[in-house]
């Protein structure tokens, strides 16, 4: 169909050039015409036939018209040369277009790949090819290696790393065996998995995200609600001045011609369409998503990408956004003993409780503990544990536990939790347990800080002392501690309140239980989507991974798609104005009016096309 | 109910603008969306009016964009 067309546009340049060259050197007019006619109904014939069916339904201010009528007009009032070469410049750039539409579709064909084709599942004993969206929920499937897994589920049997970069942007393998969760989308890399199905096709992560990305673009940003009343209106009256500028100067200027005024009136009709600016800029936020989404950032419309790169307030929840949310032993204090010594003990004492304190614990003693040696264990609720190990009594547990038990023990304010330890009735030291700060968080805030953000605040359930160490260690601004979720949503309409008229407020949170403060912040943002419905679903922009410093990264993609959108909507306003200024005064030829429509329009294209191009940011 | 539709061979940003705008207009309409970088079309409406409405729709596209193929989405 492409190629077809650039053979048309190929041939009648051709026959354009030869007719130019006999007008020009050999002054043969009539053989020029005739060469020019068939030049333009070569490339042209196709717009003149749309124009004529358009016609028949009713639909005259399209594209195909505004063509046909301007370059018919141009041969009328014998410009002939101008009326080819304004329908030639008109389909290279409709091919241009085209060709540019086609490769963002592509693209986004591309990052819409991650759909699953079918599904092995096993009923009657027999494995069966079906779609995906067949299967039930507590079916087997089968999914071997090298295929995308189809549908989320919990393994049952074998091994294997996953890909997760469809989801992800990161091509980060992960490690499953039986009991882990899997999720559709991902690319089983080596062995057989046998996996229980827990959710529908419909509700699978796979789906839930395509069906994200392709709707993204029903919530329109403002740029492009302001383009489309634009377009709706600039049409109509430039071709309404255009029928005036026609026929009013020649009757009541004396001297004017109708010649040189319908040529003037023509080029308006030219420059009259508004394609550049309906096509580019939405396809520059398309573009933004597209690109976006491939960093494992998912945008749910032009809006947020548009907020986002307004945004000057940024509100972090700590725990799972900031900090890993997972417990992990610090520092271990001993007292008249070695910090090995007390790490065993009490890792050995805690052995049998469930608490997440005591695993990790477990965790950083990380040795097998020998059942031998533990006996008369006990666990005192709200206190701590008690046990005999080696025949020594262990008391480990917090400060009301060692009171109770009349112990005397390192009294401090400690940023995080705290297990006491006490030896045959002798207090032996502490063991300090504390969230992790992610390991990209900081960048994240100096990436955020170079964006120049004008605040970053903190909100947690912790301590304010556990929230002023991680503040301070990151370098935020303020940070509010001790909040239950309901306080949350206070505390961020208080911000929201008290933030700039123009600025944005961004939350960042993990979407498990402050989908509330997701929802009321400008831009709700939720971290680790991957495998999170709740996330998904509560928040405007989905961050698929844990690591906050993607935040910068969206960002940036946020600005840059709004400031090639605005640099589109300028240049193609302006050039256009400029040039239906220029034609009335008639300053401008029919030459500058075919740019100001197809030059403007490739050139838009190409630079909406930037946006999608998102690997250095 | 929810019909989601591929438009094969749509063209024109401004001519999906303009069938968004129509189709909307639609008795029983409640919500559609034309995608012009994913050619697709998404119509929310009443069950009943459905069947007209697609029929309506299907009209509008063709006046617009008579090239346009319709297929499932």
């Amino acid at each position: 169909m492409m190629k077809k067309q650039l053979g048309r546009i190929l041939i009648s340049s051709i026959f354009f050039t030869i007719a130019l060259v006999l007008e020009i050197n050999f002054q043969l007019p009539l053989a020029a015409f005739a060469l020019f006619l068939v030049s333009y109904l070569l490339v042209g014939g196709d717009v003149l036939l749309r124009a004529f069916n358009n016609i028949r339904y009713g639909n005259v201010f399209d594209e195909n018209f505004l063509m046909s009528i301007a370059t018919i007009g141009a041969f009328i009032i014998g410009e002939y040369p101008e009326g080819v070469a304004v329908m030639l410049f008109y389909q290279v750039g409709e091919l241009f277009q085209d060709y540019a539409v086609n490769k963002s579709r592509k693209s986004i064909a591309d990052l819409m790949d991650i759909r699953p084709d079918y599904a092995f599942v096993q009923r009657g004993g027999e494995l069966l090819q079906v779609e995906p969206d067949e299967v039930q929920v507590g079916e087997i499937i089968v999914i071997k290696a090298g295929e995308r897994i189809p549908l989320d589920g919990i393994v049952k049997d074998g091994f294997s790393t996953v890909d997760t970069r469809a989801l992800t942007g990161e091509s980060l393998p992960r490690d499953v065996g039986p009991g882990d969760e899997i999720l559709s989308g991902c690319i089983n890399e080596q062995g057989l998995l046998t996996v229980e199905v827990t959710k529908e096709y419909e509700e699978s992560t796979v789906s839930k995200i395509l069906d994200l990305v392709e709707n993204a673009s029903s919530n329109k940003s403002k740029s492009e609600q302001f383009i489309t009343s634009f377009a709706r209106y600039y049409t109509p009256i430039v071709v309404l001045i255009a029928a005036l500028l026609a026929v009013l100067p020649p009757i009541f200027i004396p001297g004017a011609t109708f010649q040189t005024w319908v040529y003037r009136a023509l080029i308006f009709l030219v420059v009259s369409c508004p394609c550049a600016l309906v096509v580019s800029i939405p396809l520059s936020f398309f573009g933004g998503i597209g690109g976006a989404s491939r960093k494992g950032i998912l945008v749910k419309g032009s809006n947020y990408l548009e907020a986002l790169a307004k945004a000057d307030t940024f509100v972090f929840d700590k725990t799972g956004t900031l900090t890993k949310g997972v417990f992990k032993v610090q520092k271990v204090q001993p007292q008249g003993m070695s910090e090995e010594e007390l790490l065993e003990l009490t890792a050995y004492a805690e052995n049998y409780s469930n608490h997440p304190i005591s695993h990790s614990i477990k965790n950083a003693y990380n040795k097998e503990i020998d059942h031998q040696r533990v006996s008369q264990v006990q666990e005192i609720p709200g206190h701590g544990v008690s046990a005999f190990v080696d025949g020594r009594e262990v008391l480990a547990g917090n400060f009301r536990f060692m009171e109770k038990m009349n112990i005397s023990y390192h009294k401090e304010d400690f940023p995080g939790t705290v297990v006491h330890v006490a030896v045959n009735g002798q207090y032996a030291g502490y063991i300090l347990i504390a969230d992790e700060i992610k390991d990209d968080a900081q960048l994240a805030v100096s990436e955020l800080k170079k964006a120049n953000i004008r605040e970053l605040v903190m909100l947690t359930g912790d301590t304010q002392l556990v929230g002023e160490k991680v503040s301070s260690e990151l370098g935020l601004d303020k940070v509010y501690g001790e909040l239950l979720p309901g306080d949350k949503v206070a505390k961020l309409e208080e911000l929201l309140a008290g933030k700039s008229s123009h600025g944005k407020l961004a939350y960042v949170g993990d979407g498990i239980n402050d989908a509330p403060v997701l929802a009321r912040a400008d831009i709700g943002i939720a971290m680790g989507g991957l495998g999170s419905d709740a996330a998904i679903e509560a928040a405007d922009i989905v961050i698929m991974d844990d690591e906050p410093s993607k935040i910068a990264t969206a960002i940036k993609i946020g600005k840059k798609t709004l400031k090639i959108a605005r640099q589109n909507a300028i240049f193609a306003i302006g050039i256009k104005v400029g040039v239906l200024i220029l034609s009335a005064f008639g300053l401008a030829t029919m030459w500058e009016a075919v740019f100001a429509d197809v030059g403007v329009t490739i050139l838009a294209v190409l630079n909406a096309f930037r946006a999608l191009n998102v690997g250095d940011l | 109910m929810k019909k989601s539709f591929r438009l094969d061979g749509l063209g024109c940003a401004n001519c999906a603008a303009k069938m968004e705008k129509r189709i909307s207009k639609l008795d029983g309409v409640s919500k559609v969306t034309v995608n012009f970088m994913t050619t697709k079309m998404v119509i929310e409406g009443e069950d009943e009016k459905m069947p007209m409405i697609l029929e309506e729709a299907e009209k509008i596209i063709k006046k617009l964009e008579p090239q346009v193929v319709l297929g499932k989405g």
